[in-house]
């Protein structure tokens, strides 16, 4: 294939890609939108293979094979509530090739580059090896966190933000030195070097944000492996990777920016880890009697009641009780009841989450909403259930301006006539924060295993 | 403890200050009860149902005040008519007393009280604050008021309240005219609302006005800025510009409707003169003026005390006993405010008070203590008014605004400056082949950017899953870099391919499979 018959084919891929994210704007064109991508992704790595530079078929198309296997058995077995593990290990997949196509790059002598051309690809190569290495060790960092084989509280150094910094000017300062020692055909030990910082970095950074804030982590590593992309498009001169790496970084830094939005957090503070140790004023201490409540009185109320509201948190998803959730669902609905889904924007682990394990237990859509188009609607509301849920609903966020979650947006389920709060026990939430919803009048605890409980709810309801 | 419960004295007073229900619950509490035989029967409660709950029915009136560690009462001591003896010294020394007593009017009263060694608790007195809502007499008793007013109103009014067309004609709705939402004045906006009136009402305090609204009635609005409100829910005295602004308001709504009652009071103060001779003058002929506050002077300046007059074709009424003229409902009420008093001034539940002076609630209604005057209490903390900002009761921390030593403008531009003078270092250094590729990455960028704001937040889990997939488009360098020459190329991109694979396949595949699940 000639060379521009090739770009010819990556400006075909590179549209369908942006087609394919834009697919994503509603349900109903996701399906195609993927496919989409699919095909931009065939057509671009076809028209590489058949390129006039590449003639290494046999390794080439083996290791596709063995790749492609692993990716799809991968896809074809995760569980729903896996998702962000999944999604997290990718990530550092990614930034694992990006390091390795980095060194590759800068072995490859045979490069005609001159002068400042060549230190610009050497930048380049540095670049997109820092940003490959920090998106690699910060996501399986996060993707241990994620799937609890690492503790997912903070855990902070003493003077950690002067070690980053450090470590960036130590990063910029070794890069100095890579470029000059590269001049004369050398630089592979500045480079190693920084790789391990690299590592190093991403590891404390990711280690040092607490388990509630990994929707932003996700997203943001998301953010990263995009521009490692980009990097690595600069590198060899791709505009195909120039230009995918950059929507997915833009995409990736976009979820970050309305995950913080939602949390009413900062970015940079975030990144800087150690969320809720903060020194603000005394956070209003939580006094009062919780009213629990058992699974058969939970029926009753739901029988009685018309409108109902179903909050979902990230203890759902660890009961993996949504398919209970949606027994209960088709139970009220059948009997006319208006059931409907309230999904807070960093309820579970990663943006989305609920969305996609209700979609999985065959929660219909249409009755899942965004807090945005609910929230006012809680005055109507005359039982909610909150499933696993804390911070999401917690009303000091609202009222005490020295809660670790003040001005972050919840949904005011205290607000409807009564709220049923499931619970494994009485503990405070990922925040640390105590949640006066509990202790409110019009609040029941409904304590258990909230695949457990509700499945005894389900059986008074049936009963 | 024995509580005793005597008959009421004064005139016209047909309340009982204990019914048989709480009679019984008195009782279980650890106290013994006695009544004043004929105490209930102007509320329609026979002697015979107190005795049947285990009351003890008492028929000489010392003997009832000298056995009593606990009277019970409705209203003030005053003077007994039958043994011209006043209550006061009736009653045994170092004795207790719940009451009315109204300690700001009744100082004389009160020394009296004092010098009998008396603990004194003043159901007038009682904080209005939430927690004491159940004990809370003024407010009970001002709703039967409100209600009464309504229905002496309909009494002296020559017509219907709700408007009507039938065959005979038209019958226009009464147009009903409150001042004063307070628990009078909403009892009285809802008992008119529900015969059929329109109702406009008026209050100097801004927050009721949902209050109002909420009874579906209209809010008169005063084009004046000034809030009424006072300590503890309560309305203060206005401003005189203000008060020139609101008698214009009434004195026109005065020739427009049909109804006028008058509830405004302000605690310790005569009651403001709201409606003028002149007012009630320009009223059409048949209209009906309730002055629920004559006992304290009255917001009608022609209406009497306690009686009806006419003047001008205006039915004026006075009563300032309309909670006596529901006896029995009022005695209920009353009752149950007195217990709930009881039951929080007996922890124990062994019939003996415990005088807490700790208790906020406890603290406002005792006006006296074993002869010492408590009276008045500390002010309270907390206003009942919901429009009464709540952060000013909780101490808050006030953040000292963060000084920065950067000014404004130049943390607004600064990231502008400095973004352009990089792009421009890069631009003077970059040779033609680097800026292609930035310009294509640059508006790639704001592609992203745009597409990405459009999707929908639920696929946010499909949308990370496919950019995955997507830019596993890394390979293609990997691709590239296969075939270059050297083993240790080979190795590294080798491995390159496989992940970037993995990350392929997958994140396309998980992606498909995760929207088959949606579904609507």
């Amino acid at each position: 294939m000639s060379q521009s018959l090739v770009s010819m084919a990556y400006v075909g891929a590179a549209i369908l890609f942006i087609l394919s994210l834009s697919g994503l704007s509603n349900q109903e064109t996701a399906r195609r939108g993927n496919y989409f991508g699919m095909a931009g992704m065939t057509i671009a790595i076809l028209a590489t293979i058949f390129s006039a530079s590449v003639t290494a078929y046999a390794i080439l198309i083996t290791t596709l094979l063995i790749g492609g296997v692993i990716g799809a058995k991968a896809a074809a077995k995760v569980e729903m509530t896996q998702m962000p593990e999944l999604v997290a290990i990718m990530h550092s997949l990614v930034g694992l090739a990006a390091v390795l196509v980095g060194y590759a790059n800068f072995m490859d002598s045979s490069s005609p580059l001159e002068g400042i051309e060549k230190s610009i690809h050497e930048v380049e190569i540095y670049v997109g090896i820092l940003i490959g290495a920090i998106t690699f060790s910060g996501s399986v960092i996060a993707f241990g966190k994620l799937s609890g084989r690492i503790d997912g509280k903070p855990y902070l150094m003493p003077g950690r933000h002067w070690l980053n910094l450090s470590l960036l000017v130590f990063v910029i300062l070794l890069g100095n030195v890579f470029l000059s020692q590269a001049e004369s055909g050398g630089g592979t030990f500045p480079l190693l070097l920084m790789t391990l910082i690299a590592l190093a970095f991403g590891v404390h950074m990711v280690m040092a944000i607490g388990g509630a804030d990994m929707p932003v982590v996700v997203s943001m590593l998301n953010s990263y492996s995009g521009w490692a992309a980009a990097a690595t498009g600069f590198m060899l001169s791709n505009d195909l990777l120039i230009v995918t790496g950059a929507l997915v970084g833009s995409s990736g830094a976009i979820l970050s920016y309305i995950m913080c939005r939602a949390m009413n957090r900062n970015f940079i503070s975030v990144i800087a880890g150690g969320f809720g140790t903060s020194s603000g004023g005394e956070s209003a201490a939580i006094e009062g009697e919780v009213t629990p409540i058992s699974a058969d009185e939970t029926a009753q109320l739901l029988l009685a009641a018309k409108n109902i509201m179903i909050v979902p948190g990230y203890g759902m998803a660890v009961a993996q009780a949504q398919h209970t959730v949606f027994e209960i669902t088709k139970f009220l609905r059948n009997q006319g009841k208006t059931v409907r889904f309230g999904i807070h924007p960093v309820a579970g682990r990663m943006p989305g989450h609920m969305n996609v394990l209700l979609a999985e237990a065959k929660v219909p859509y249409d009755i899942v909403f965004e807090m945005e188009e609910v929230n006012e609607d809680f005055g109507h509301v005359d039982v909610s259930i909150v499933i696993g849920a804390n911070d999401i609903v917690n009303p000091s966020a609202l009222t005490d301006p020295n809660s670790p979650i003040a001005g972050m947006p919840v949904l005011e389920v205290w607000k409807s006539h009564t709220t049923i709060a499931m619970k494994r026990s009485m503990a405070s939430g990922y925040a640390g924060v105590g949640n006066p919803l509990f202790v409110m009048e019009n609040t029941r605890m409904l304590f258990g295993d909230a695949n457990e409980t509700l499945q005894a709810v389900l059986k008074s309801l049936n009963a | 403890m024995k509580i005793g419960v005597p008959k009421e004295v004064h005139e016209g007073e047909k309340r009982v200050a204990t019914t048989p229900e709480v009679a019984e619950l008195l009782i279980k509490l650890g106290f013994s009860v006695a009544i004043e035989s004929g105490a209930g029967s102007a509320a329609d409660i026979p002697d015979e149902a107190y005795k049947k709950v285990g009351a003890e029915v008492i028929n000489n009136t010392r003997a009832l005040w000298k056995n009593a560690d606990i009277i019970v009462k409705i209203r003030a001591p005053e003077l007994h008519p039958e043994i011209n003896k006043d209550e006061t010294d009736l009653l045994k020394k170092g004795g207790h007393l719940i009451s009315f007593i109204w300690p700001a009017q009744n100082e004389a009263l009160l020394q009296k009280l004092a010098k009998k060694n008396a603990t004194v608790f003043a159901m007038d007195s009682i904080p209005r604050i939430s927690r004491a809502q159940k004990m809370d007499a003024l407010s009970s008793m001002a709703n039967i008021a409100g209600y009464r007013a309504v229905v002496e109103a309909a009494q002296h009014f020559g017509r219907f309240f709700t408007g009507q067309i039938t065959a005979a004609g038209k019958i226009p709705p009464a147009k009903v005219l409150v001042i004063g939402a307070g628990v009078a004045g909403l009892a009285a906006i809802g008992a008119a609302k529900s015969l059929g009136a329109i109702v406009r009402a008026f209050d100097t305090r801004p927050e009721v006005k949902e209050q109002i609204e909420s009874m579906d009635a209209e809010f008169l609005m005063l084009d004046f800025k000034e809030d009424g409100s006072g300590t503890g829910g309560y309305a203060k005295t206005m401003s005189k510009e203000f008060i020139e602004a609101e008698m214009a308001l009434f004195a026109q709504q005065a020739k427009e409707v049909d109804i006028i009652i008058t509830t405004a009071l302000i605690p310790g103060k005569p009651a403001p003169v709201l409606i003028t001779e002149a007012m009630v003058a320009s009223m059409k002929p048949g209209s009906v003026i309730v002055d629920l506050a004559t006992e304290q002077g009255g917001n009608c300046e022609v209406s009497i005390k306690d009686q009806v007059i006419s003047k001008h074709g205006v039915t004026v009424i006075g009563y300032s006993n309309l909670p006596s003229r529901l006896a029995n409902q009022a005695s209920q009420l009353y009752a149950t405010n007195i217990r709930h008093l009881l039951t929080d001034l007996c922890p124990e539940k062994n019939g003996e008070l415990n005088v807490n002076m700790e208790d906020e609630v406890i603290r406002g209604a005792t006006v006296i203590k074993a002869g010492k005057i408590t009276w008045p209490p500390p002010p309270p903390t907390l206003s009942v008014a919901p429009a009464a900002k709540p952060a000013a009761s909780v101490p808050v921390k006030v953040e000292q605004p963060k000084t920065s030593i950067i000014p404004a403008p130049v943390k607004q531009y600064a990231p502008m400056i400095l973004g352009a003078l990089l792009l421009y270092q890069l631009g003077s250094v970059a040779p033609a082949s680097f800026m292609s590729h930035f310009t294509v990455f640059v508006l790639s960028c704001f592609i992203g950017y745009q597409v990405i704001w459009n999707v929908s937040p639920s696929l946010h889990t499909p949308l990370m899953s496919v950019t995955n997939a997507i830019s596993g488009i890394i390979v293609l360098g990997a691709l590239i870099q296969v075939s270059a020459p050297g083993f240790l190329i080979t190795l590294l991109a080798g491995l390159a391919v496989l992940v970037a694979s993995i990350n392929i396949a997958g994140g396309f595949l998980v992606t498909r499979r995760m929207l088959e699940m949606f579904r609507k």
